[in-house]
């Protein structure tokens, strides 16, 4: 196992208790996805996988070592983090951006040289931004920054990514492009870990699902046993329908419209009552 | 004739890259400080006819051959030879050191601060060792005793600073800015006081031209006083300048990315504070330095700390030596480089600004 969480538990200095006993593992080419409603502590849970913070109870092991005692820069050797976009001050061209996910393999008193130059176009390459590597991050459009930060934790050439809603704020092209290529990070061998607010990417990418809700994992395990109709409800409280697309080959998600789903009034909290559903039953 | 017009593409094509603007700025930017430096000790209020400023500049250096092969009799006077090695000289030296340190720490702390209007006296190091300077006036001392009180007195005020944010811990960055503002605003306080009760016929003007900033009685001594700090800080700075670019973009993603930022701001910390003291105390109060260079450099080399500290260390030295220049030969009276910086700096930041290529957003 890469990655072996264990009864983890994080309580802010002087505040609520965010989440605890949490345990999983993640194993090499596995896509883990984290769901859960707003402000449940899923980027809280991501930061401690990165080290970013310490878990107040329970432990974390990183390819057999516990985390607490290994120095940050041995993390990120192994760990990339991917955080929520956020505005960036100084107008850093796309391959200097990239470039700093060189500075683990880099001693204090260094700069990156030609290797690391080669590095950070290779991942520049894979992500498909490479038309854009001199333009500065703070003019380049949201899909393209958000696969400018994932290049940027792959030239750190680390066996785990962790990524902190990476689907957020992007269209639905930009969506789905970012999903092909952790699909294809995956494949290539590394382990993800990325919370989501679409239970559909959990189909589209993840081998295992985690729903967080109520301070620890509801629900966790493989993609079709835990996005169900059920669980999605209780998490989120709206109704869903979960069916298998012959045309796509896969589980889809699809949220009900209150009102005008086929149970006709009978199934769902929504339906049962509303006026477009008695009135298209009396019909 | 082909053979002479292919010799001349051939010599063209060797000098292209010359032209073009790429190697002519990086020409300008690493050549106009040693050119400035030199020219630098041409002008003065005394003067000094140019063929003798170059025999008395040469004529240590030629003189170490054999008398056969070369070599220069005086025909410069003593006084004139004075007012170049005793007092132009170290002037200019100091000028460069002021000028290059104070520029290179506000682009770390604009870096460290993830803010570019941040400059380096933004944790009370100018208002504290002002306040030093000021004690060591009222209570009569010598200007060793003015040095070394303007130094503690910089250094303590940021510590201060450190500690009282540390005292809060809340976001890192945000609260050190706002200590030093308070930290800034204390002394600042304790400066108005030591004006308020010093003697207004003799110590209340010493306190207040010290405050304005000058190098006119800058001497080796206080130059070998100073150095070794400032450049040491100076050094370290240019070391780690790259990775003050993770800091610049975040500080949880600088330590996802193995960067220990704590110990680096600490780093960072230590050495601004170490140059700008230095600075304050040999040069008195000067601002917009630090601010503005920076910004040149942004605007000149993009905002790559690797190549941003080296060309803000050229540009700081450079724009102090022009300042100190305009400061000593303008008037017949010298003109207080504290006033000049800003007289100078706000208008060019202004003009900087509505460029729009200030090198942030």
């Amino acid at each position: 196992m890469i990655l072996e969480v264990a009864n983890a538990g994080y309580t802010y200095p002087r505040g609520p208790e965010i989440f605890s006993n949490i345990s999983f593992s993640l194993a090499e080419h596995e896509v883990l996805c984290i769901l859960g409603p707003n402000g449940i502590g899923k980027s809280t849970l991501i930061r401690c996988l990165a080290n970013l913070y310490r878990l107040r109870s329970g432990s974390i092991r990183l390819l057999g070592t516990e985390m607490a005692v290994l120095p940050q820069v041995e993390i990120a050797k192994k760990i990339g983090y991917v955080p929520q976009a956020h505005e960036i001050i100084f107008p850093f061209s796309v391959m200097e951006f990239v470039l700093m996910g060189r500075a683990p393999h880099l001693p204090a008193f260094s700069s990156p040289g030609r290797e690391d130059y080669k590095k950070a176009d290779q991942m520049i390459d894979l992500v498909g931004i490479g038309k854009i590597a001199d333009k500065p991050v703070n003019e380049i459009s949201g899909g393209e920054y958000q696969l400018a930060m994932i290049a940027r934790a792959l030239t750190q050439e680390p066996a785990i990514l962790l990524l902190d809603e990476p689907t957020s704020h992007l269209d639905f092209g930009n969506q789905i492009r970012v999903l092909e290529i952790i699909d294809q990070l995956a494949d290539s061998g590394i382990s993800v870990v990325m919370s989501s607010h679409f239970p559909d990417h959990a189909f589209l990418t993840s081998n295992n699902v985690a729903i967080m809700q109520y301070g620890s994992f509801m629900a966790y395990g493989l993609a079709e046993e835990v996005v169900t109709a059920e669980n999605l409800k209780r998490t989120y409280g709206v109704d869903v329908s979960i069916t298998y697309s012959h045309d796509v080959a896969r589980h889809v998600c699809v949220p009900h419209k209150a009102g005008s789903c086929r149970c006709g009034g009978m199934e769902h909290l929504q339906c049962i009552g509303h006026p477009s559903v008695i009135a298209s039953s009396g019909r | 004739m082909t053979a002479i017009t292919k010799q001349i593409s051939e010599i063209y094509l060797l000098i292209r890259p010359l032209l073009t603007g790429k190697i002519v700025s990086t020409l300008l930017i690493y050549g106009i400080l040693p050119i400035l430096f030199f020219l630098s000790l041409f002008v003065g209020r005394y003067e000094v006819p140019p063929s003798h400023v170059v025999q008395i500049l040469a004529a240590p250096l030629i003189n170490l051959l054999p008398d056969q092969v070369m070599h220069i009799e005086p025909g410069w006077t003593a006084a004139e030879q004075n007012v170049i090695y005793l007092i132009r000289l170290p002037r200019v030296i100091a000028a460069v050191l002021v000028g290059a340190g104070l520029a290179i720490a506000g682009a770390a702390y604009q870096g460290l601060f993830k803010n570019p209007l941040v400059s380096p006296d933004i944790l009370g190091v100018s208002s504290g060792a002002g306040f030093g300077a000021a004690l060591a006036i009222l209570l009569s001392q010598g200007s060793f005793i003015i040095q070394v009180s303007a130094f503690c007195f910089g250094i303590l005020a940021v510590t201060i600073t450190y500690l009282l944010s540390r005292f809060y811990r809340t976001t890192p960055s945000l609260i050190l800015v706002l200590s030093g503002i308070i930290v800034g605003a204390f002394f600042t306080a304790l400066i108005s006081l030591t004006k308020y009760v010093a003697d207004p016929y003799e110590k209340l003007p010493a306190i207040t031209f010290w405050l304005m900033g000058s190098l006119a009685s800058v001497r080796y001594t206080d130059i070998l006083l100073i150095a070794p700090p400032l450049l040491g800080a100076a050094v370290v700075l240019i070391l780690i300048r790259w990775r003050i670019n993770l800091l610049a973009v975040g500080d949880d993603e600088a330590r996802a990315l193995g960067i220990d930022t704590k110990r680096m701001s600490q780093v960072i910390i230590l050495c601004s504070t170490l140059i700008t003291a230095g600075a304050v105390c040999i040069a008195g109060i000067i601002g917009w330095v630090g601010l503005v260079v920076p910004h040149l450099g942004r605007m000149l080399v993009g905002p790559d700390y690797k190549k941003l500290m080296p060309v803000a260390f050229l540009l700081g030295a450079s724009y102090m030596l022009i300042i100190d220049d305009i400061a000593r030969n303008l008037t017949s009276a010298e003109i207080p480089l504290g006033i000049l910086t800003a007289i100078i700096g706000a208008p060019f930041f202004a003009y900087l600004l509505s460029k729009r290529s200030v090198g942030w957003t």
